[in-house]
């Protein structure tokens, strides 16, 4: 039968997150284990060998897999246990776990868990293009992978689609190794990635940008021979007429990242439709007690660090939770209002100051963001520029909380 | 090199008529033209074990779909091959439908359908909550398997009884001389006794070869399949009364064996047989189409769109059906129009082609011929208690490469050493079904490269199904050089 262990904190996931979320649980006195599914952590650290990483953690500009072994020092100096190469099959919301590893089946009873297992790339199949099904259709992050893990290289002529930040620094990527990349063509009016990443990625290697255009087709037999490119009008449809036939070997989907919440699912962990992720507390507490999320689980960041960040607090609560499963407290619901995507965390200590996390449906200027309690304001405030690929805060004191029975943000557009 | 018989084809009929000719003291050979058996209409198949509910009363295609369906929990067993039977539900969603139900009840009795009955509104609601209906009728006796598993096998078995298997084969020329055939293909010639011709789409341009002028029409089947998240939203196929437009069935929805809901097919005719494109106006029908029977289905959990191709004997707009057509010419064994319900009727279909050639070569069974074929050990199948010993005993079980569907290291390098000698990625994702989880490769694929390159493949030689289907176009910096 499968041996068992007893742990204060089980992180799930040793990515930027979890090795954040469990360093932070060891520091506080936790007898913490990562469990990690690939051969070494870092997640997709290790394959994001641009810089741009470490800026807000470390105020350095790191490459990914510095970043990686940074963290990775820390979590060994405390000494925290890893499991590699083990997939958790399955978490209870008695917060059992059953692992495989290639030592054998563990079980892991955890007195609390932290969820840490990223996210996955949206595929050809979920945004249904339709064409036939050659070889040489990739996703950004599996050709990132390839290129750069495996040194495989994987076409010589190129269309992203999607200008997510991964397509972006891949188109980039693609050139430097003497691919020819196409156009990449984004389906919304603005660039989905950061604005720096358009700068270093497209316009210095003078890669086409098409905005409003979407591939509506993929041919080929055996492998890609070309794509059919369309713009598309207000509702995302194609226009009619529009289509052009571009020759390329080679596709690359940026459409999206999809929090990776299968195994909460399996523990009962309440989701929001909005970010895909666990719905939590000011604490990154599930619905489920003593299980807590951060990282791209929760919700998809635009860097790196933002995820290790909310990971420190997220491995701290973890711990404090494992020592003395803390009261609940009087907690209201946080609601996404007009123009926002989501907020996060869903529900909040009144009591508390709390910093509220958000994303904006489309870029603006001159915007106000506004708190809300039923028609009362508790604040507004004046953001010069918002833009949906990068994550904004806001906060909230607990002065300006007093009485509130729940709030709304909301952004109005100037 | 002379043989007994020589199947053209290796969907699931020929891979049938191999595995028949296997119990016999024969020399056979089945060749195929693609990498792997089962990649053309038997691939993109819904894997539905018809009841013969739907097929026209006095048919070959009711008769062999009943005899078939009754030959199925047997050939699964001793192939290691899942079956189960889920049951078929036909469905009236409107009450102008009820007439149609009507028809396919009394059809169905008429064919022999084992246990068929007729469902009130509150019997098909207790039995499929979700489903939108007026009536319906049930018949037990469907069933869902996987149809590139059930190839596959059916091909393993014969290849472990003797029959060789020419993959990557394409038959370019048949010429008949005192009364032996001569086959040239794109891997060598060959001398057969007795052709079969089982190269579904492609099988009128096969009997071309030999001078049979047939005609064939090309109907080409998109499909949608759903995550398994959404997939206990029913537990039976579910028809609807097929629409008065004759050919298909109507969209329908079908649960995978493997948990997962198909929707589809669709059934157009195209003028090109090779066409395999997904169109955005068939995609549109079917979710559509799926809505109207379960209209809480979550349509947007989608994870992959395909098509097949089915070559039908009846010309678009025809008012008939349409029979299978088994003809036996001086040993030349013409099979055409084997579409829907084909992968039911397969064993039938082989017995039938068996029985043909009874006459004209001596058939004497082979006392070695062993049916049961072993298969590769689904990891995710045991229980705990198996799963930690499996992995005691060999750490690669330990390995978990696809997490979608659980696949672990050592069965993608069982699937890589299949008796086939298989090397796709296709090839690993039909036997393993690495590949064809929610993420679609997105975590396990270049585990299975390394896993290829561990196995001895070349990254050039990695292909997603054969030849001008590499992956790679060699190393990082190639194009630098």
């Amino acid at each position: 039968m499968p041996s068992e262990i007893e742990v204060d904190v089980v992180v799930i996931g040793g990515g930027p997150a979890g090795m954040a979320a469990a360093v932070a649980a060891s520091k506080e006195g936790a007898h913490t284990v990562i469990i990690e599914r690939e051969r070494r952590l870092g997640g997709i650290l290790n394959q994001c060998i641009h810089a741009g990483f470490g800026l807000k953690l470390y105020s350095e500009d790191l490459t990914g897999p510095e970043y990686a072994a940074r963290l990775v020092e820390d979590v060994q100096a405390e000494g925290v246990k890893t499991f590699l190469n083990s997939m958790v099959l399955d978490l209870n919301e008695r917060r059992e776990l059953i692992v495989a590893t290639d030592g054998g089946i563990v079980k892991i009873k955890a007195s609390s868990v932290v969820l840490a297992m990223g996210c996955r790339e949206r595929t050809r199949g979920m945004v249904g293009i339709v064409g036939t099904r050659p070889a040489g259709v990739y996703t950004a992050g599996v050709a990132q992978n390839f290129i750069n893990v495996r040194n495989l290289m994987v076409g010589k002529k190129i269309v992203v689609l999607g200008s997510g930040d991964i397509g972006l620094i891949m188109a980039r990527r693609l050139t430097l190794e003497g691919a020819k990349v196409v156009c990449v063509a984004e389906k919304m009016p603005y660039c989905c990635g950061l604005r720096r990443n358009v700068v270093q990625c497209l316009d210095d290697f003078g890669i086409p940008l098409l905005l409003g255009h979407t591939v509506t087709e993929i041919r080929g037999g055996r492998r890609v021979e070309g794509v059919v490119l369309s713009r598309v009008d207000e509702r995302f449809n194609p226009v009619a007429g529009s289509e052009r036939e571009v020759e390329c070997d080679t596709l690359l989907l940026s459409v999206g990242l999809i929090p990776e919440n299968e195994l909460s699912r399996k523990a009962g962990v309440a989701l929001d439709e909005l970010t895909g992720g666990p719905v939590v507390n000011e604490l990154f507490e599930t619905s489920v007690s003593g299980v807590f999320a951060c990282g791209n689980v929760l919700h998809v960041h635009d860097v790196a660090d933002r995820a290790s960040l909310e990971a420190y607090e997220a491995g701290r609560n973890a711990a404090r939770w494992a020592k003395d499963q803390a009261q609940d407290a009087d907690r209201i619901p946080v609601y996404c209002g007009e123009s926002v995507q989501y907020v996060l965390p869903q529900r909040i200590d009144a009591s508390k100051d709390s910093t509220l996390m958000f994303r904006a449906i489309r870029p603006g200027k001159k915007t106000s963001i506004i708190v809300l309690d039923g028609k009362r304001l508790i604040k507004e405030k004046c953001l010069d520029y918002v833009n949906p690929a990068e994550m904004e805060t806001f906060h909230v004191s607990r002065k300006e909380l007093e009485g509130a029975k729940s709030i709304e943000l909301s952004i109005e557009y100037g | 090199m002379l043989f007994d018989v020589l199947i053209v084809g290796g969907g699931v009929v020929g891979c049938a008529i191999a595995r028949e000719f296997s119990r016999y003291a024969l020399k056979v050979c089945l060749l195929e033209n693609e990498a792997d058996v089962s990649c053309g209409t038997s691939g993109a198949n819904s894997g539905v074990v018809h009841s013969g509910l739907k097929e026209p009363s006095g048919t070959l295609k009711a008769l062999y779909c009943v005899e078939g369906n009754a030959l199925f929990p047997a050939l699964c067993e001793e192939l290691n091959v899942l079956f189960r039977r889920c049951g078929t539900l036909v469905v009236a969603v409107s009450e102008g439908e009820v007439e149609g139900l009507e028809g396919e009840f009394a059809q169905a009795e008429k064919n022999g359908v084992v246990g068929v009955r007729r469902l009130s509104r509150q019997e098909v609601s207790a039995m499929e909550p979700n489903v939108s209906a007026m009536e319906g009728v049930f018949a037990p006796t469907g069933g869902i398997v996987s149809p590139y598993e059930l190839t596959i096998a059916l091909a393993e078995n014969a290849f472990e009884n003797g029959v060789k298997m020419g993959l990557n084969a394409e038959v370019t020329g048949i010429t008949r001389k005192n009364g032996l055939f001569k086959v040239s293909s794109s891997r060598g010639s060959y001398s057969a006794r007795i052709v079969v011709n089982s190269a579904g789409v492609s099988a009128r341009k096969v009997a071309r070869m030999v001078g049979i002028e047939r005609k064939t029409y090309e109907c080409r089947g998109e499909y949608c399949i759903l995550d398994k998240r959404v997939s206990g939203v029913i537990s039976r196929m579910v028809y609807p009364v097929p629409p008065k437009r004759v050919g298909g069935f109507g969209v329908h929805l079908t649960p995978t064996i493997h948990g997962n809901l198909l929707i589809g097919p669709s059934d157009e005719y195209v003028e090109d047989g090779s066409n395999l494109a997904t169109t955005r106006g068939k995609l549109r029908e079917l979710l559509d189409g799926a809505k109207r029977l379960v209209p809480s289905l979550d349509v947007k959990s989608a994870i992959h769109e395909y098509a097949g191709m089915r070559a039908k004997i009846v010309a678009e707009g025809s008012k008939k059906r349409g029979d299978f057509k088994i003809e036996d010419i001086d040993g030349f064994i013409n099979l055409l129009g084997i579409e829907s319900p084909g992968l039911t009727a397969a064993p039938r279909i082989a017995q039938h082609v068996r029985e043909l050639v009874e006459g004209q070569i001596e058939l004497k069974a082979k006392e070695s011929f062993n049916p049961k074929r072993k298969g590769i050990t689904r990891f995710d199948a045991l229980s705990l208690k198996e799963k930690s010993a499996f992995v005691k005993e060999n750490p690669n079980y330990g390995e978990i490469v696809c997490r979608c569907e659980n696949v672990t290291r050592q069965e993608v390098i069982d699937a890589l050493n299949n008796p086939l000698g298989v090397k796709t990625l296709k090839g690993v994702k039909y036997r393993v079904r690495s590949l064809m989880g929610r993420c679609q490769g997105g975590y396990c694929l270049p585990k299975i490269v390394d896993i290829m390159r561990e196995e001895g493949i070349e990254p050039k030689d990695i292909t997603l199904k054969g030849e001008g289907s590499g992956l790679f176009i060699g190393d990082t910096k190639c194009l630098l050089k």
